[in-house]
């Protein structure tokens, strides 16, 4: 090879910060994935809707979900389907499509933020308890167990109880809870990673261990976490319709789980009201669903060998 | 740029390393402990040996007799067991903190794998810069002249063509020189090579031994190679020191211990070159048995039993090093060292 002229003129700037990021490149894998694998596609298509139906809902939905609706003064309770009233109405005379359209809201909220507690919190707590080991990863691994050993919706339903019924309190409920499947999961991969070459070249340079957490094991991880992170959106769904439907739930809010509870109490079941209750049971399972759908995409981008040839 | 360097006397040792010691132990945890459990890999043994600034040893062996591993500890990667690591006068192994830091801008270590050596979401550049980030190169202009610099330095040219590559764009052999680049781009005074070829392919090596050697030779480097590989060595190294089971058991300037080895496991390693084509060998060494397992070491002398000339003090006592005179150690009690050898006995079973 021939030596180059070291004069610095040829020396171009480039910006340190171009090139792939860690999540640029997820974001492109991302795409791959979905060309190839329809269930993952499904899911992203569900949760689209859901979300354009979340924003649109005052547009969409035909009534206040919370009014009372009355012809002539008479409420119109218990309808049955009908060009005015697409689902029918509640025993109360509410109109149960508008109420299934604004139920969107409480399940994207409670899913995503709930989704994004459990997998920051997992990932860091992972993340310490992998890199640093000895006795802060014995403590935090203890700390693990016990989450593991605490019943969820038992849990959850007490700190309703106890701090009163909110949607925020069920995101704080998983925020405490169901970090620990996230945080086992990162901490044996951060173990892995850890003895990985790059990762002792980073320390030769002399980088700090946070340095070295957050800049070399993270991105490496992220998809792990972002995988967790869908699988839990799906989880608070159902949690949340779970606690709202045992009576627990914020009476103000009409999610899908309180219209599963107002449709049980007021005995449609009995009276064959099916159009009040199978509507909000099955926005609840292609939620869960979808967010399955979506982790299984992640899970194959996270181990190629998974994908069906 | 080194302030150091320049007030110490040219003739000390950079690197003085004194009876290092590794042991892996075999299970952890507090009932082990209580329970007095021992039990071990015995990765390095008390190995010694001195390196003059701008000086360059080489640390043969058969694999598992503890290279890295004292690599590794030369660039405190892993802690000792015992010893000492005097780098410019200072012990390393207790240092913390900024000092650490300060230490880790002066010594660098290639690693064997190059496609293993950088983080697969870094560019080239990154990958390359960080160091520079680390140790606070506030300028981003000078951490590009740098960056170039050395990528140019390496043969990797036009530079700013590698910048904006991915690890997994490049050939072996041209990773390993970035691998390279990035342990010169904070102009250290020590570098420790562990096997920088065996991964690589066998067209590419001579090459990459080249500039290695050429860098060294205009940057006045202090260098270690480690390889299982005697002519690259050969090649490469004034000192030569041949390690077995964690131990040096001899050592010597290069054209001595090769062309007249003296430990009957050295003889043994050489007579394994083969001189024509030094980049094809394999290290079979014509002696009865493997390697014993590091976990047991056999008594006495290490290498007894598989040594053709073993003799009865062989089992019983370790052979102390011996002065053969021009800078040669050996340890075998062919050469002497009975009468020595209770006393050192005693102090191995010490340490
Ligand atoms: N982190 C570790 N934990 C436990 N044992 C280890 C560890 N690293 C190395 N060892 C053991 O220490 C011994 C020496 O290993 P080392 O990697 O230093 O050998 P080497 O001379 O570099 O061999 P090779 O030529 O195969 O690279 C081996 O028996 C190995 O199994
Ligand atoms: S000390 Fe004995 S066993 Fe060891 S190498 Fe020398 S002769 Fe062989
Ligand atoms: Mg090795």
């Amino acid at each position: 090879m021939a030596r180059a002229t070291t004069s610095s003129e040829l020396i171009p700037v480039i910006p340190e910060t171009q090139g792939g990021s860690g999540l640029g490149r997820l974001a492109r894998s991302s795409v791959d994935i979905l060309k190839r694998d329809r269930f993952a596609l499904a899911g992203v298509i569900i949760y689209l809707v859901i979300i354009l139906v979340a924003i649109l809902a005052p547009v969409i939905a035909p009534y206040d979900p919370h009014a009372v609706l009355t012809r002539n003064g008479a409420w119109l309770t218990n309808q049955n389907p009908n060009g005015t009233f697409l689902l029918g109405t509640t025993n109360v005379a509410r109109d149960i499509f508008s109420q299934l359209v604004y139920g969107a809201r409480p399940a994207l909220l409670v899913g995503f933020s709930a989704a994004f507690f459990v997998a920051l919190i997992g990932t860091v707590i992972g993340l310490i308890a992998g890199y640093f080991g000895g006795i802060i990863d014995t403590l935090l691994m203890r700390l693990t167990d016990i989450a593991f050993g605490i019943p969820f919706i038992p849990f959850v339903i007490v700190l309703v109880a106890f701090l009163g019924p909110s949607i925020w309190n069920v995101v704080l409920a998983m925020a405490l809870l169901l970090w620990r499947d996230t945080a086992r999961v990162i901490r044996s991969q951060v173990l892995t990673l850890r003895s990985r070459t790059f990762v002792q070249a980073a320390r030769i340079s002399g980088a700090s261990s946070w340095r070295i957490m957050f800049l070399y094991i993270a991105p490496n991880i992220l998809p792990l976490s972002m995988l967790y992170g869908t699988l839990a959106i799906g989880w608070a769904i159902l949690t949340e319709a779970s606690v709202s439907f045992l009576g627990f739930g914020d009476p103000k809010v009409v999610s899908w789980g309180f219209m599963l509870q107002d449709a049980y109490v007021s005995q449609a079941l009995a009276r064959g009201a099916y159009f009040w209750f199978i509507p909000p049971g099955i926005c609840i399972m292609l939620a869960v669903m979808a967010g399955f759908f979506i982790g299984r995409g992640y899970e194959e981008l996270l181990f190629p060998r998974l994908r069906g040839r | 740029m080194a302030v150091s360097s320049v007030t110490t006397n040219e003739r000390a040792p950079l690197l003085e390393v004194r009876d290092l010691v590794k042991h892996f132990p075999l299970r952890r945890g507090m009932l082990a402990n209580l329970a007095g459990d021992s039990e071990a890999v015995h990765a390095v043994n008390g190995v010694s040996f001195s390196v003059r600034r701008g000086g360059s040893i080489g640390l043969a062996g058969e694999s598992g007799c503890g290279k890295s591993t004292t690599a590794k500890m030369l660039l405190r990667l892993f802690e000792p067991t015992s010893g000492q690591i005097i780098f410019d006068g200072q012990d390393i192994v207790t240092l913390k903190g900024a000092d650490l830091k300060a230490f880790r801008r002066r010594a660098q270590l290639m690693f064997q794998n190059p496609y293993e050596s950088f983080s697969p979401r870094f560019t080239i550049f990154r990958s390359l810069v960080e160091p520079l980030l680390i140790h606070g190169v506030k300028d981003a202009d000078e951490r590009t002249r740098r960056v170039w610099q050395a990528l140019n330095d390496v043969n990797l040219q036009p530079a700013e063509s590698f910048f904006q590559k991915f690890p997994h764009q490049l050939s072996g052999g041209q990773l390993q020189r970035v691998v390279l680049a990035r342990s010169l781009v904070l102009e250290p005074e020590f570098l420790a090579a562990d096997e920088p070829v065996s991964m690589l392919d066998v067209s590419v090596r001579a090459g990459i031994l080249n500039t290695m050697k050429e860098q060294a030779a205009q940057r006045n480097l202090t260098t270690v190679y480690i390889s299982h590989d005697l002519s690259l060595i050969q090649y490469l190294c004034e000192t030569t020191a041949i390690m077995y089971l964690g131990q040096i058991v001899e050592m010597g300037p290069t054209a001595g211990v090769i062309n007249e080895p003296q430990h009957p496991y050295t003889k043994a390693l050489i007579s394994t070159i083969p001189i024509p084509e030094p980049e094809r060998k394999k290290t079979t060494i014509p002696i009865e048995g493997g390697v014993p397992s590091a976990i047991s070491l056999p008594s006495g002398c290490t290498f007894h039993p598989r040594c053709p000339f073993a003799m009865d003090i062989c089992e019983r006592k370790v052979p102390p090093p011996l002065d053969l005179g021009q800078g040669r150690t050996v340890r075998c009690f062919l050469y002497g060292g009975k009468n020595e050898a209770d006393e050192v006995g005693k102090n191995a079973a010490a340490a």
